[in-house]
């Protein structure tokens, strides 16, 4: 058994060496990415704190329903719905996430009772005047980016994990970024930290993923993210409640006719 | 204003604060500025104030299958009576099921795809004194089914009583020449504002493609406006007609192309309506996070002159988008419709941000320029205006 173990470790390590930086920073992105596979769909919500130079702060609240479709060329779903501020409530932002195609979203106005299917091509615009660029909501997908493995080093927050830190690269169209760097744990296999480089290549903007908690089926997930932009001085946290996960959503509980009976 | 306060706080009170409901007020006041002298002399002049009040009241199940909705409006206008006026904006019982969603009450629906003309959007009356932009709505008593299949959404409409547009009065801008009695409208039907109307629509998408069909048989929305016996007033005249109306939206890049159509019949007349053209959006201009999109709409109308009154009957919209994309959500839509018969241009200015947490601040500006006498419009030609509105949202 022992000699079995060795045997392993000795043809892993070749396997690790004989990798390219790509192939390595793919493995990485892909061990993180399906480490929480199977979580079917969940629902959770969210305040977002915007904050501006001054430190003045404006707060919305939203829920988010994501459904997981597992087939990895294809995106999730997911269904946002707006409490507050009280002007906006009930407005909802229905996204099919897809690979390499632009997404396809629809907007739920209440005012109107209107359903509008919009442009997804506004990947690097500002999510809801936050610091979150549209892009960094939907291309989670592992397909969306090309890869290289850089070094490995203490976490950012957390200096007793050891990450490794990946460079990867839009494979999509109008991404507002040149490349992002991600730190990713060893031991969960969590983002712990990433840096957003703009299209001319300077640093625009840091996130901070912080209080990871896990959930049955090894499911991990972040309860405080933190995006600072460091040309303009904003800030936006995501502040989470606990999740809920395979709360039975289904398929249809993600087609466009449901934004009209939400609430 | 006293009492409205009062209201708000009591409204504000009574909801428990459990999950399944929710309840919320919004409060608003509103200045109209008529830029010039009225035309009629007992039509008012200058600045008028008006008063909304739209509590909301909304309950969900635990498992979400169960909704009620209660949503009472309330407009106090103080130049023009008839602009006073109270609506139940929505007021129903809705089930989920497995294969069925049932809607029994008041609720409001929209169909469509265009920015400068709502076609085939028939279910809800235009509460037009409201506002002239047709974008307000009153509450549609109905029962509706709808179901969602993999080859699209169905829904069935049954609706057993019609609501009257509102006009203006005697004493508002906006209006005819000669005012229009809200009390004394004509139906063909016998049944009045009992007859029975249906509809039915089809809506779906495939890929970039958004789809929409739509019929609908019963009373027209819109209003006939004959003079009575003493010749002092327009009576509104309903007519029964039969609607189909079809919406595509194509959603390419930036680009979002669009066409709304409607064959209408009636004993008056049977026509085509149309309104197509697009909307692009220039992202991030000059590496803000502003958004401009700019939107071209050609609206085309046949029917003849006895058919109810349209000003987009041969008519080019341009306009212009301005999203700032900031916390407060400011964006401004500016756009002027022109007659390429008349040359009447009709101009048109929406911005709206919100102050802190818990107050919006909207400008309206609506301006009508090179109308002649005898053509469409040429009543409301003296009745260009700046609104300025403050909500509180509770």
């Amino acid at each position: 058994m022992k000699k079995l173990i060795i045997l392993a470790a000795v043809l892993f390590s070749i396997g690790v060496q004989a990798q390219t930086p790509e192939q390595k920073g793919f493995d990485i992105a892909a061990r993180s990415d399906r480490s929480d596979r199977g979580f079917e769909s969940s629902e959770v919500e969210m305040t977002m704190v915007l904050r501006n130079a001054a430190g003045t702060e404006i707060r919305r609240t939203l829920l988010t329903n994501t459904l997981e479709v597992p087939d990895e060329s294809l995106g999730d779903k997911s269904l946002i719905l707006f409490h507050t501020p009280v002007d906006v409530e009930g407005t909802a932002l229905l996204s099919h996430a897809q690979i390499l195609k632009p997404d396809n979203q629809w907007l739920f106005l209440p005012a109107l009772k209107r359903t509008k299917r919009i442009s997804s091509a506004n990947k690097s615009g500002p999510f809801v005047g936050s610091e979150f660029a549209f892009e960094d909501f939907t291309a989670q997908e592992l397909n969306k980016f090309t890869y290289k493995f850089l070094r490995e080093e203490p976490c950012p927050q957390d200096a007793s994990l050891t990450c490794d830190v990946v460079e990867r690269y839009p494979a999509y169209k109008k991404s507002g970024y040149k490349k992002q760097v991600a730190w990713t744990d060893q031991k969960d296999y969590q983002v712990r930290q990433v840096e957003f480089y703009d299209r001319r290549g300077d640093k625009l903007k840091t996130l901070s993923l912080e209080d990871y908690r896990e959930y049955p089926g090894n499911v991990w997930r972040t309860h405080k993210m933190v995006m600072v932009n460091h040309k303009t001085g904003k800030s936006t946290d995501l502040l989470y409640s606990d999740y809920k996960f395979k709360t039975g959503l289904a398929d249809k509980d993600f087609k466009k006719g449901v934004l009209s009976s939400l609430r | 204003m006293n009492k409205i306060f009062i209201a708000v706080l009591t409204l504000w009170a009574i909801p428990t604060q459990a999950d399944n409901w929710n309840t919320s007020v919004e409060a608003g006041l509103e200045s109209r500025w008529f830029i010039q002298d009225a035309r009629l002399p007992n039509q008012h002049s200058g600045v008028g104030l008006s008063l909304k009040l739209q509590p909301e009241f909304r309950y969900k199940s635990d498992d979400r299958k169960t909704q009620f909705a209660l949503v009472p409006f309330l407009r106090y206008d103080a130049e023009d009576s008839e602009r006073t006026h109270f609506d139940l904006r929505e007021a129903y019982w809705r089930h989920i099921g497995d294969e069925w969603e049932v809607t029994a009450g008041v609720d409001k629906v929209f169909w469509g795809v265009a920015e400068s003309r709502h076609l085939v959007d028939i279910i809800n009356q235009t509460d037009l004194v409201e506002d002239i932009d047709q974008e307000d709505k009153l509450g549609q008593p109905m029962v509706s089914a709808s179901t969602q299949k993999d080859w699209g959404a169905i829904s069935l409409y049954w609706l057993p009583y019609f609501r009257e547009r509102t006009f203006p009065g005697a004493d508002g801008r906006l209006r005819t020449p000669l005012p229009v009695d809200n009390d004394r409208a004509q139906y063909e039907s016998a049944a009045g504002q009992w007859h029975q109307d249906i509809a039915l629509r089809y809506s779906h998408y495939f890929g970039d493609w958004d789809v929409g069909a739509s019929y609908f048989r019963g009373t027209n929305r819109e209003a006939r406006l004959l003079p009575d016996n003493s010749g002092e007033w327009l009576l509104p005249n309903y007519d029964q007609i039969d609607q189909l109306g079809v919406d595509l939206q194509y959603t390419w890049e930036a680009w979002l192309l669009k066409v709304e159509g409607i064959y209408q019949k009636s004993r008056i007349d049977n026509f085509f309506a149309t309104v197509a053209g697009f909307e692009y959006t220039f992202y991030q201009v000059a590496e803000t996070s502003t958004d401009i999109g700019v939107l071209l709409e050609y609206q085309y109308d046949g029917r003849n002159a006895a058919a109810p009154a349209t000003l987009a009957d041969d008519d080019v919209f341009a306009g212009m988008r301005w999203s700032l994309n900031d916390t407060q959500d400011t964006a401004v839509l500016a756009g002027v419709a022109v007659d390429r018969h008349s040359g009447e241009q009709f101009y048109n200015i929406e911005a709206e941000t919100r102050i802190g947490q818990n107050i919006t601040a909207e400008l309206r500006a609506r301006f009508l320029t090179g109308s002649e006498p005898g053509e469409s419009a040429f009543f409301v030609e003296r009745d260009d205006y700046i609104q300025l509105s403050l909500s509180y949202h509770l």
